[in-house]
């Protein structure tokens, strides 16, 4: 029951949160230069047409409950109508939001594949070749503008080399084939055994993940490598080399224990960042995602759609930092007693 | 030489000024001693010289002035990086861009630095309620995606440069308020502050006075840090069309221009895009090695 | 009490050198330091940077970087340290010689059960089963006067208190039976009324098992009440070597301005006496 208190506190501070997300967004919808109603009724109706339709769309009501019932609204997962698409909000994003989240699931996993060993070799031999090899690489990655890279990417690897698939989840002539279980294509064309469809839609989603990967390696470096300088500068290490531990055991069973709680909240920050990175990488590679339904209904002036992308990539931000904390209460037994 | 050395690495400097220069002088070594960093400061160091020399390094007028006779012409002896879509040479497109980029960081640093200093010092120095509510305000804006939420800013704005600035600036304080507010709480606590709310000084007095320099340092090492992510978001909007409008020659948005012809003339999206990841590299290897020589664990 | 002779020393170190590069050139934290022990308790007294914690991490090779260990020799139980190689100084370490810390808080580490990290020490010495390591993890705890072994092997470092943490220390370091213990200020961090206990402990253990105990301590009266000898560091030098019941009969200047310095009850005194240093001390 200990528990109990600051999984309540944790709680409200996440509706909180959320009610903060909603209210920026709310305000944001309100304040764009597009009238929504002239949207609707067109500029040559009648100025009744036009109270009518105002009326009818709840602007003549006082801000705070406009914001109420925007607020039912969202809650019961009504974004409203896209313009562009003429479909629920609701419904695009469902079908745009799988294709963000096998981009960036790849991305984060050969993110944290490479990242973090890398960092702990930079860590470990700090300030010798190892490690300024391992920050090049790393800041060259933090650095390079992503929608560029996937430019150049697909330049080299697609036009020129043919290594790769070019933009968009798979050629045009397998689209359509598989049917969609769970939206992530790797896993619904293995679902369906279709091994064709499985490698073309590899080949297609190693560039751009490739280089979420690498944006996400080298942040995830960089901070194990500050976790290590700092553990390694410990006392246990001492007591546990004092034991008669090999450097490599101490570094991946004592250091590495204890890096791993901070880690965590790391890679989850790193994966909200990397829905954040899809949105341009996305851009650049036609990727089906949210990214680009967001992108693409802002220069279409849709704003539900704007809007309603921004709340669920946020939540899903405020998800993933609850997860963490909840994943690092479970790591350190230091924060049961808290 | 060695005078001046002995003097500055004094271990009982005889004045303030001489500890100042001293400590400014080992951290120099530190930062020195990193090839990277000094990379990172040449890089720096260029772009301020392209900034401001721009008008001398390239005419202004060949950053405009189109020619259509001589487009997407590859890197010459005449045009270095070669000419774009519209025949406007790419050097002095991308030289002049320089200023662009100098310009967003610049002003995105000036409101985020104190805007975040404030809100961070009045939460953390006042607290109660107050601390409360504008630490849930900023963990509010934190919980947003960076680019996702200047790019709501931005549709809700206008597109433009003046959008992009403000809609950085408005996504990038919360880390620097949490900053600012957490080493008030740490500075609140000390005897010198007690000192002086017993002579009778108010609030607004003590932050200003006492609790503000030395916030500063930290709020301006964590600017450095930033610079390369405010010029990759920049450039991130500028690609998107939402920042600098064309013709202006922003380099994210000359990416986007030269993005259909990447395939046969690869410089024109290719050159502003290595001016850019230089540009933040050179930060990114400064912000680095500064953090790295400014730390006091590391000795 | 009179010094055990050391028959066959334990430990035998001559003319050890501790260097570290930095920025302002070499600086030298041990500068040949010899001497010898046997199955004694041996103290080393010095003031904070005289060099004693740096001999005590020497001995084990474990001076952190840029530091620099040298000598003309260092032997533990007749094994070579300073030509060992990395393999045989892992045998060495926690095998023959093993050193508790300052504070448990730090020294333990705190995302794993005290249980698991003693039997770790055990399996690093012994090719013994799960199973064995766990029983003599339970006797170490049982031999540190710890009534309720089972309950502190699953508790986490930081469920435990000072005293309790250190005791657990001592059993994980003495688990591998080690010829010699060394001790960096292990009471230091404690509570005034658990340093006795955990002292007393460490006295029995290390007696009973015919050890030799290293105790590094900045505190001359206690080094002088609990050790055979005591060595006087100042500086990086042992600048004297003394009996510890003996200490009155100090020659040194600056072992008598320590005995000098402390407060004593019996006699009134306005002022607190402080140390007169002479340059001439650390000179060789």
């Amino acid at each position: 029951m200990r528990l109990l208190r600051p999984i309540l506190a944790f709680l409200a501070s996440i509706i909180l949160t959320l009610l903060g997300l909603l209210a920026v967004t709310f305000v944001i919808g309100r304040v764009i230069p597009i009238d929504p109603v002239l949207a609707v009724v067109g500029d040559r109706a009648s100025p009744q047409t036009y109270a009518a339709a105002r009326a009818a769309m709840g602007f003549d009501l006082p801000l705070y409950q406009q914001f109420l019932i925007y607020l039912k609204n969202v809650l019961s997962g009504n974004f409203g109508q896209s313009t562009l698409t003429g479909r629920p909000v609701l419904e695009d994003i469902k079908a745009f939001f799988p294709a963000t989240i096998e981009l960036s699931s790849v991305a984060i996993v050969v993110g944290v594949g490479l990242g973090v060993p890398l960092g702990v070799l930079a860590g470990v031999r700090s300030g010798r070749w190892p490690d300024h090899l391992v920050r090049l690489f790393g800041l060259v990655g933090y650095s390079a503008p992503v929608f560029w890279l996937g430019l150049v990417g697909l330049l080299i690897f697609y036009a020129k080399l043919d290594w790769v698939g070019g933009p968009g989840r798979l050629d045009i002539y397998y689209d359509g084939l598989i049917e969609p279980r769970t939206g992530l294509l790797l896993l619904d064309s293995l679902l369906a055994g279709d091994t064709e469809v499985f490698w073309n839609a590899v080949s297609h989603i190693v560039l751009p993940a490739s280089i979420l990967a690498w944006y996400s390696m080298a942040y995830l470096s960089r901070m194990t490598r500050s976790f290590v300088m700092a553990e390694m500068k410990q006392e246990y290490v001492m007591t546990a080399r004092i034991k008669g531990m090999s450097e490599c055991r101490v570094i991946w069973r004592h250091v590495m224990g204890n890096v791993a709680v901070p880690l965590v909240t790391v890679v989850a920050l790193s994966y909200g960042g990397l829905l954040e990175g899809s949105i341009l990488t996305e851009t650049v590679f036609a990727w089906p995602g949210l990214g680009r339904y967001i992108t693409e209904s802002l220069f279409n002036a849709d704003m539900n759609a704007v809007l309603g992308g921004t709340i669920v990539v946020g939540v899903c931000y405020i998800l993933l930092n609850l997860l963490s904390d909840l994943v690092y209460r479970l790591l350190d037994p230091r924060a049961h007693a808290a | 030489m060695n005078n001046a050395r002995s003097w500055l690495l004094a271990d009982q400097p005889a004045s303030p000024l001489q500890a100042r220069m001293g400590r400014f002088y080992t951290s120099w070594l530190a930062l020195s001693a990193n090839p990277l960093a000094l990379i990172g400061l040449a890089i720096v160091v260029l772009l301020l010289l392209s900034a401001l020399l721009a008008p001398w390094i390239a005419p202004r007028d060949a950053v405009y002035v189109q020619n259509l006779d001589g487009r997407l012409q590859p890197p010459s002896l005449l045009h270095w990086f070669g000419t774009d879509e519209l025949g406007r040479d790419l050097f002095a497109r991308v030289v002049h861009g320089s200023r662009i980029t100098l310009m967003i960081v610049a002003l995105v640093a000036i409101i985020v630095g104190p805007l975040g200093l404030i809100i961070g010092m009045v939460a953390g120095y006042v607290g109660g309620w107050t601390d409360r509510i504008l630490m849930r305000l900023t963990d509010i804006f934190l919980a947003f995606p960076r680019l996702v939420l200047a790019l709501a800013f931005v549709a809700a704005l206008r597109p433009g440069i003046e959008s992009a600035i403000l809609a950085i600036a408005i996504t990038s304080w919360p880390p620097y308020a949490r900053l600012a507010r957490a080493e008030t709480l740490m500075i609140r606590r000390s005897d010198f502050i007690a000192a002086a709310i017993a002579q009778g000084a108010s609030a607004p007095r003590i932050i200003r006075r006492y609790v503000m320099p030395l916030c500063m340092p930290s709020v301006v090492i964590r600017l450095t840090l930033d610079m390369a992510g405010i010029i990759l978001t920049a450039a991130g909007l500028g690609f998107l069309g939402l920042g600098a409008q064309p013709p202006s020659p922003e380099w994210g948005a000359m990416v986007a221009a030269g993005r259909g012809y990447v395939l046969d003339q690869w410089w024109v999206s290719t050159i502003p895009g290595i001016a850019i990841l230089l540009v933040s590299l050179g930060f990114n290897l400064l912000g680095d090695g500064l953090r790295d020589a400014l730390d006091p664990r590391q000795s | 009490m009179t010094s055990i002779s050391p028959e066959a020393p334990l430990l035998e170190v001559e003319g050890l050198r501790v260097s570290f590069a930095t920025q302002r050139g070499l600086v030298e934290a041990v500068r040949g330091v010899s001497f010898a022990m046997g199955r004694e308790k041996l103290g080393i007294v010095g003031e904070s940077g005289s060099g004693k914690s740096t001999i005590g991490r020497a001995l084990m090779r474990l001076v952190p970087s840029p530091g620099v260990v040298t000598g003309q020799k260092l032997k533990v139980g007749g094994k070579d340290v300073l030509s060992a190689n990395e393999r045989d100084l892992q045998g060495l370490r926690g095998g023959k010689i093993a050193m508790i810390m300052q504070d448990p808080k730090f020294s333990l580490n705190p995302v794993m059960r005290i249980g698991t990290q003693i039997e770790e020490a055990i399996r690093m010495h012994r090719r013994v089963t799960r199973k064995a390591a766990r029983a003599h993890a339970m006797e170490a705890l049982l031999a540190v006067r710890i009534s309720n072994p089972e309950r502190v092997y699953h508790c986490f470092p930081h469920e435990l208190s000072g005293g309790m943490g250190q005791r657990a220390m001592i059993a994980m370091m003495l688990s591998t039976q080690p010829d010699v213990l060394i001790a960096d200020e292990p009471t230091s961090a404690l509570d005034v009324t658990v340093q006795a206990q955990v002292l007393a402990i460490l006295d029995d253990l290390v007696s009973r098992r015919g050890m030799g105990l290293i105790m590094i301590s900045h505190d001359l009266e206690l080094v002088a009440s609990f050790c055979d000898r005591v060595l006087v560091m100042y500086a990086g030098r042992i600048v004297e070597t003394l009996e510890a019941s003996a200490l009155s009969r100090a020659v040194h200047p600056y072992t008598r301005g320590l005995i000098a310095c402390l407060p004593r009850l019996s006699e009134a005194s306005s002022r607190l006496q402080t140390m007169q240093r002479d340059p001439a001390w650390s000179q060789v």
